[in-house]
């Protein structure tokens, strides 16, 4: 079970939560070409170690949520708004 | 790469198995002379410099690649290269379910090569897998979710696979266990499979490994791969603790893993992986003889033939390489069990565990050529890589030794994502965690 700190309900469980998966690949402009949306649509970095990802505080405060989660230990490392422009390079 | 070379006149591989052949007589000569005549299944081989394929993973996929590779194309210079023991992986933590009833007319071609392949498996192999085709029966609880279903087993009608539609009384007496009339989501019919089933899945990990093994190719046990090496686009071998090992071909059949080996070569894929949990319950007598799932939640179950209920549910739905899982989904698995078969509270629940998937984007797997000269992908296997191991390993090694895909498998390439070809079984679009 994942404990996940929101910042405006604090510690609450994973099923309050809709995961909404990878939060690193922005979406392209429009005439990006098709190579880039490509990427943008279906290949992901699928980390085994830390992972930037959005989850939807669905059953709470209804807000989007971008956190840095371990993908092996569950570990989590940071949460903030989905608006928060500080991290938005993928952790390592 | 050039067709393989015919040469070289075989025996049927079945007559040289190491050990010599399992049958009655040999199990009743043993079993007069105090079981000493029996010798290792397979051979522990150490890695040679060079080889023309390696296989990475000796999972269920890799095994039946290289099996496939030596008895049909004459090609034995092959190694599987195991990470930690063979069957330890996702081979030996899946629900063991065989079946064939999907709805895209290409899903249906390729597993219904697997369920073929399936029937004959055993004397392939000469291994007793214990094939059980005891039927397949998926129930419904909705007007849409039967016109649904319906429309699925016409289907597969259409192309020749067999699949009928059963009303609730029968429903009740395939399954006296069930409970139809639930107050939450009465069970009004299903459909039914009946060439669908089980097979025991360590069994089959070892019969591929015999056999491969007899055919000449290495299995070498605890040799993880590091690093892919990579000269001019093309791959020239892998990295190893035991050293380096060159391959002409190297062939990634690390479902659950395919992104993090991929990543060694520069390559990205369209998956992410997930973790799927299974169960089985305190052994009991027999009560339940189908495989059976339900229609209103992720919950599917069948009787091992130890009598433990072994039973499975949906992905915990975040990316995770960790092989276990968390308890929401127990719940919603155990929920799903007590309303269809109430019984079944009574029992204890002996195991759980975790397997962790690839989920591609499209919901089907890829046995595909990669952007790297003379790296083969066979992967992205969601739930579904279990009943898929002899048409996995049939199409991948065709498409090793030919460079061509075989013709069941050329839907499931990688380029079908960028030129929209995608196979999305359930239609929910690119999201793994939905699949």
């Amino acid at each position: 079970m994942l404990r996940i700190p929101c910042p405006w309900c604090g510690l609450r469980d994973e099923s309050e939560f809709r995961y909404r998966g990878d939060a690193t690949s922005p979406r392209p402009p429009a005439d990006a070409g098709l190579d880039a949306f490509n990427a943008y649509v279906y290949q992901r970095d699928n980390l085994r170690g830390w992972h930037t990802e959005w989850w939807l505080h669905v059953a709470g405060c209804r807000k989007l949520l971008k956190i840095v989660r371990h993908t092996l230990t569950h570990e989590i490392r940071s949460v903030e708004a989905a608006t928060a422009a500080s991290s938005t390079e993928p952790v390592r | 790469m050039k067709p393989p070379p015919h040469s070289r006149r075989r025996a049927p591989l079945t007559h040289r198995v190491a050990g010599g052949r399992y049958s009655f007589w040999r199990l009743l000569r043993e079993g007069l002379r105090g079981q000493r005549g029996w010798s290792r299944a397979w051979a522990k081989a150490s890695p040679r410099p060079r080889y023309r394929v390696v296989i990475v993973g000796g999972g269920g996929h890799g095994l039946s690649t290289a099996f496939h590779l030596a008895a049909e194309h004459g090609i034995n210079d092959v190694a599987v290269l195991e990470r930690g023991p063979i069957g330890l992986g996702n081979v030996g933590r899946n629900t063991t379910i065989i079946r064939s009833n999907y709805f895209h007319p290409d899903n249906i071609r390729f597993y219904e090569l697997s369920l073929r392949l399936w029937e004959r498996l055993e004397r392939q192999l000469n291994f007793n897998a214990m094939v059980s085709q005891r039927g397949t029966l998926n129930l419904f609880h909705t007007e849409a979710q039967r016109d649904l279903f319906t429309r699925r087993a016409n289907q597969m009608r259409l192309l020749g696979v067999d699949a009928r539609a059963v009303d609730r009384a029968e429903v009740g007496r395939l399954v006296p266990l069930a409970d139809l009339d639930n107050g939450r989501y009465p069970v009004l019919g299903g459909f039914l499979q009946p060439r669908g089933g089980t097979v025991r899945h360590d069994a089959v990990a070892w019969g591929y490994a015999r056999a491969a093994s007899a055919a000449g190719v290495d299995i070498v046990e605890h040799c993880e791969v590091e690093g892919l090496r990579i000269e001019n686009g093309r791959v020239t071998g892998v990295d190893t603790p035991r050293g380096f090992i060159a391959a002409d071909t190297v062939c990634l059949a690390v479902a659950g893993h395919s992104s993090v080996l991929a990543a060694m070569a520069g390559v990205k894929l369209p998956i992410e992986t997930h973790v799927l949990q299974a169960f089985v319950s305190e052994p009991v007598k027999p009560l339940l003889d189908v495989v059976l799932t339900y229609g209103a939640g992720h919950f599917y179950v069948s009787q091992s033939d130890k009598g433990g209920l072994v039973f499975g549910g949906a992905i915990d739905g975040y990316n995770t390489y960790g092989q276990r899982g968390a308890l929401p989904m127990v719940e919603e698995v155990t929920a799903a069990a007590v309303t269809l078969l109430p019984a079944l509270a009574r029992l204890k629940v002996l195991r759980q565990w975790g397997g962790v998937m690839d989920m591609t984007m499209d919901g089907s797997p890829i046995i595909s050529k990669t952007p790297i000269e003379g790296l083969i992908l066979n992967g992205g296997w969601c739930y579904g890589g279990f009943k898929a191991i002899p048409a996995g390993g049939l199409t991948t090694a065709h498409l090793i030794a030919h460079g061509v895909p075989h013709p069941a498998a050329a839907h499931l390439d990688l380029g079908r994502f960028a030129s929209g070809r995608t196979l999305d079984e359930r239609g929910v679009g690119p999201f793994p965690y939905l699949h």
